[in-house]
């Protein structure tokens, strides 16, 4: 068997520029190691124009193991975009914080650990994946070593995330016991034919282990501490490739490992999806710190992203890349608001934003559209994300639909309260805030974006059909 | 270039919106670069529409078919909307003459709000305005025109409103958006309607479509789509009894006065129904209302303007009457009369409301004609060329107004319209009475030595003197012998009516009729007593038309009496019991929850594992309990 190996360049390229990475932070000297950022981001965009231009470049590795279709390219493109977008918004941040490489490193092998993830044919390149990405994610949660509740949200990712893989685990060695093969392609063969007991048992703790990535009701109660406890550009890049990755293999696992016991699944998720909507949603409402805020919201979000998963069709598959593309820039650009808000005035309570919109125009924008996006506001990309997820229920899920529909106008709640907060409010300080050229691209390629995909989708569902397509093909 | 024009002819609308959001974004603090910016934006418009226009008008093929290119901007099962351009002899001919106009009317709006502290802002709302007309104007789709046809209403309510100190102007700008939302609300019905029926809103496939419509529907919802379709032009163009907008338009700058009455926003009404032709076309009593609304508006609006006293409002009112005879036109079945004429009235009437402007701003805004007089003296360019437009207006030849509405009263005589033809011609010899009893009371007669006036300076003259050129020469491409115009614009067959004399000098000695009355009243007679008599004498009928038919005062009782009496009982009802009990007690209710499920979040590492492991049992037995083939997992068999 010829073993094409270019299918796999963007991997290794992101291995190299994060060895690199790490081995020149060992060799230039401390003043000159901002340097290492420009590094990153190049190189991330590097890694970016290599994934997209093997496109067409499908295949598999390793009798299955290692999937390269452009569903996982797709992917890919997502996490790097994010990656990109994330480093670039946080340089300062990050120098301030010290110890360059190690973060970017650090960046870098959780992004490998995403694309290793989307790409996974067996269970076992899975939990390979996963656990690259959670132990990278671990050391950058807690990289701020001296502050107290960095590193306590460090201890509790620590413990959880190793209980939920202990979880997950346990799911995957059930279904292989069952089934006797890990490989994705066989174990759906094999569940078509025999569904049995231990296979629903299987089924519980993957979706239990996967859940507590993507933060799903009842599997979410981490998520709030950690996001308010790492440092702000992690918190961004968790809530938008680490759940985006987990969707990915959320997606590869449930439609082309678990088709077979469908009916027993799509239930669960459906109720699954809208306690996460309506939990998200509703304790966001009284939260008074800007970053607690988002991690509520990131909750909801992942609760509309998980009704794509509910009818396991193409059209679903559809709903999620879409939302999980826009979510990145939406996501991002708030987050990247409140990293630069909270490097130049060391606060992330909301009361602080009053006037944002004197102090500095562009950020309180950004912020307004980022919102209003995930509200799922027109003409803003949210809002055709939601449509074409809702889009794949209404037929025999309506009351998930009205769910949606409901807690979307909560949501525009508290999104608002922090709009009024920027926009009427007189601030305290009236000093402007200036952006550095790198934090301002970062908003305005988040706000374009935002607003492109909303107002012209088509391009973006073209392709993304594509990929969609790509899924089922083998 | 022709061709890349015509390929790329979305570049007319883009040019003008970015300078809106160059504007908007970059250049606000700077008043003459964002001057700069919008002149550059609509001035590279106005090539491009040039170039596009004359790519169109020099391919003969246009005339059986029209360019059509776009994206898909949406789709789904059911549902397809695109979006793109439509270039044909028509949408040519508005495109190079809003862009034209429109570029004339910034020009001569550098000179105009000079010195006005929102500047930058005014130049970068006319672009949108300019924009959104021209996007209207392309549109291949009826949504897409809807989107520039909303724009445009959005950017008469910022203009005319644009003042914000006055309160008569804030007022006259909701009075143009409110009235024109009733009418667009019928528009988007009708929308609907079609879609609904048709499944497309494509303007090409609709005009297919509707032309077999009995496949789709009956004659008799399709009248009801025509009317609900015709609602919107009605409250865009002015028409009877959505008028009342207009006339206070005039509250805004006198530059947006002249885009709003010329080029940008009126004339979108009659050129949606010149577009949607096919439909009423269908419906011959369809067809009758839009005509009998136009001769009727057309006739009313005339009678008004005798009377009025300020300058402005009697070119408003002249406009709603101009707008009528284009109405009239498309209903006796002309799109090409139409056209015409409103292709003639957008160079005169900017002409005018622009030399308006100029004599505004020489007498420090007093607006009353009985107040001027003698201008001509001190103001020759404002005033000559004012003359030209009044002669235009008045349909003496050759100058543009003449060729035009001789096309629509022969077309009206021609389709035995008898009585809309009397009505035109009658408002033909009106018209001819009031603008020339403005001139002769403004610009010729006694100075009034309260008045110090001097000329407007070149920015401002120069665009009144192409305009007036214009609006001489502007007629000559459809004169009857010759008509050049009716081979490339119309509807079904060329329609082109053989050179009738009769209307021809019928019409001349009824404009010379209503010059010479207005001549003897206002000029000859310097102390105006003739007038002042007759206006005694049939005080009744004066004050009626001086008060415009009391229309304002009936919608106002109307407001009073019934809209805001059962909206005070709505109000009670919303206080009490939509909010009080509905909309307060969910959100006490939401908040609470909210607040309720926070005290879940304890911030304890032992708590979340708990809940964690909890969710994974409950989700065990919950599918244990609802499918047969788990249930086996309670049972502790494990297979």
């Amino acid at each position: 068997m010829n073993v094409d190996l270019s299918l796999l360049n963007p991997e290794i390229a992101i291995s190299i520029l994060g060895l690199a990475v790490l081995v020149l932070g060992l060799i230039i000297p401390k003043e000159s190691r901002h340097g290492l950022g420009w590094l990153t981001a190049l190189g991330l965009l590097g890694v970016l124009g290599l994934t997209i231009s093997g496109w067409n470049n499908q295949g598999t590795l390793y009798h299955g193991m290692f999937i390269v279709d452009q569903y996982a390219i797709f992917f890919k493109i997502t996490f790097l975009t994010a990656a990109f977008l994330v480093t670039l918004g946080s340089m300062r941040f990050v120098d301030d914080m010290g110890d360059q490489s190690e973060y970017y490193s650090m960046m870098l092998f959780a992004t490998l650990g995403m694309m290793v993830l989307a790409s996974a044919g067996d269970f076992i390149t899975l939990y390979l994946g996963l656990e690259l990405m959670t132990i990278a994610f671990i050391v950058l949660v807690c990289f701020k070593r001296l502050d107290g509740k960095s590193v306590e949200a460090g201890m509790k990712y620590v413990l959880l995330a190793g209980m939920s893989s202990a979880v997950l685990l346990y799911g995957l060695s059930l279904i292989y016991g069952v089934t006797g093969s890990v490989t994705i392609s066989e174990v759906g063969r094999a569940v078509a034919v025999t569904p049995v007991p231990a296979l629903i048992l299987g089924l519980v703790m993957l979706v239990a282990g996967l859940g507590f990535k993507i933060s799903a009701v009842p599997f979410h109660m981490w998520a709030p501490d950690i996001y308010e406890g790492a440092p702000t550009p992690v918190t961004s890049y968790l809530a938008v490739g680490s759940k985006a990755a987990s969707f990915a293999i959320l997606l590869r696992v449930f439609v082309a490992a678990l088709p077979g016991i469908w009916a027993n699944w799509t239930m669960l998720v459906a109720v699954l999806s809208a306690i996460t909507i309506i939990v998200g949603n509703l304790v966001a409402i009284p939260q008074t710190n800007i970053k607690r805020l988002l991690a509520y919201s990131s909750i909801a979000q992942a609760g509309y992203i998980l009704v794509g998963l509910v009818t396991a069709s193409e059209q679903g598959i559809k709903g999620v890349m879409f939302y999980a593309f826009l979510y990145v820039f939406a996501t991002i650009g708030a987050f990247t608001v409140a990293t630069y808000f909270y490097n130049v005035t060391g606060s992330d309570e909301i009361k602080d934003y009053a006037g944002l919109s004197q102090r500095s125009p562009l950020m309180a924008v950004v912020m307004l559209i980022c919102m209003l996006s995930m509200a799922g506001i027109p003409p803003l990309a949210g809002f055709v994300g939601k449509f074409y997820l809702f889009k794949t229920i209404v037929d025999n899920y309506l009351w998930l639909a009205f769910i949606g529909l409901i807690m979307s106008m909560v949501s525009v709640y508290y999104y608002l309260r922090v709009a009024l907060v920027m926009y009427r409010d007189e601030p305290l300080d009236n000093s402007p805030i200036n952006l550095s050229t790198p934090v301002a691209v970062t908003l305005i390629i988040a706000m374009v974006a935002t607003l492109f995909i909303g107002i012209y989708p088509g391009p973006l569902s073209q392709v993304i059909n594509m990929a969609a397509h790509s899924f089922f093909m083998h | 270039m022709v061709d890349f024009a015509m390929q790329h002819a979305w570049l007319v609308p883009l040019l003008p919106a970015l300078a809106f959001v160059v504007i908007v974004f970059l250049t606000k603090p700077w008043q003459k670069l964002s001057a700069l910016v919008a002149v550059a934006g609509i001035v590279g418009a106005f090539v491009f529409a040039a170039l596009a226009a004359y790519g169109v008008f020099t391919h003969p093929e246009f005339t059986e078919g029209s360019l059509v290119y776009g994206v898909r901007w949406l789709s789904m099962p059911g549902l397809h909307i695109n979006v793109g351009i439509m270039l044909d002899p028509t949408s040519a001919m508005m495109i190079f003459m809003v862009s034209l106009v429109s570029s004339l009317i910034f020009i001569y709006a550098t000179g105009y709000m000079k010195g006005d502290p929102g500047f930058s802002v005014f130049f970068s709302y006319v672009s949108l305005f300019a924009a959104s007309m021209l996007l209207l104007v392309l549109s291949s789709n009826l949504l897409e025109m809807f989107v520039g046809w909303e724009l445009v209403g959005l950017c008469s309510y910022l203009l005319i409103g644009f003042y914000t100190h006055k309160i008569s102007a804030r007022e006259a700008a909701k009075k143009a958006f409110v009235t024109c939302r009733i009418a667009d609300f019928g528009l988007l019905l009708g929308m609907l309607s079609l879609q609904i029926v048709f499944g497309t809103l494509d303007l090409p496939e609709l005009a297919q479509k509707i032309a077999h419509f009995h496949q789709y529907t009956s004659a008799g919802v399709l009248t009801l789509i025509a009317v609900l379709v015709f609602l919107g032009p009605i409250g865009k163009s002015g028409q009877f009894p959505l008028h009342v907008w207009l006339p206070d338009a005039m509250e805004g700058p006198t530059p947006v006065s002249a885009l709003i009455h010329a080029a940008t926003m009126v004339v979108a009404g009659v050129y949606l129904v010149g577009r949607m032709l096919f439909l009423f076309s269908e419906i011959p009593s369809a067809m009758e209302l839009v005509a009998i609304t136009g001769a009727f508006t057309a006739l009313f609006a005339a009678t008004i303007a005798i009377t009025q006293r300020e300058i402005k409002r009697i070119l408003a009112y002249s406009t709603v009457s101009q707008l009528g005879y284009m109405m009239l036109a498309l209903g006796v079945g002309s799109l090409s009369a139409s056209m015409f004429h409103m292709w003639t009235h957008a160079f005169f009437k900017a002409l005018m409301f622009m030399g308006a402007g100029s004599v505004l701003t020489a007498l420090h805004h007093k607006a009353d004609v009985w107040e001027m007089g003698g201008l001509v003296k001190k103001m020759p360019i404002t005033a000559w060329t004012f003359v030209v437009g009044g002669l235009a207006i008045a349909g003496i030849p050759p100058f543009a107004g003449f060729w035009s509405k001789d096309e629509i009263l022969a077309t009206a005589l021609n389709s035995h319209h008898y009585v809309l033809f009397a009505m035109g011609a009658f408002t033909a010899f009106l018209t001819a009475f009031y603008m020339w009893r403005l001139i002769f009371l403004a610009f010729f007669g006694e100075e009034n030595p309260a008045n110090h006036p001097v000329e407007s300076p070149w920015n401002m003259t120069v665009p009144l003197i192409i305009l007036a050129a214009l609006a001489t020469v502007g007629g000559w491409v459809g004169t009857p012998w010759d008509n050049v115009w009716s081979q490339w614009i119309f509807f079904g067959e060329v329609e082109h009516a053989a050179p009738n004399y009769g209307v021809m000098i019928g019409s001349v000695i009824l404009a010379l009729a209503g010059i010479y009355l207005a001549y003897q009243l206002y000029y000859v007679d310097r102390e105006k007593v003739k007038a002042k008599a007759l206006a005694e004498r049939y005080h009744g009928i004066y004050t009626l038309l001086f008060n415009k038919y009391y229309i304002d005062e009936i919608y106002l009782w109307f407001n009073h009496a019934i809209v805001d009496g059962s909206a005070k009982l709505f109000y009670l009802f919303d206080i009490y019991v939509v909010d009080g009990i509905i909309v307060n007690g969910l959100g006490a209710f939401t908040r609470l929850s909210g607040e309720g499920l926070r005290i879940t979040e304890t911030g304890r590492l032992q708590n979340y594992a708990l809940v964690f492991f909890l969710g994974v049992l409950i989700i065990a037995v919950a599918l244990a309990f609802s499918s047969p083939s788990a249930a086996g997992l309670l049972l502790g068999g494990v297979k």
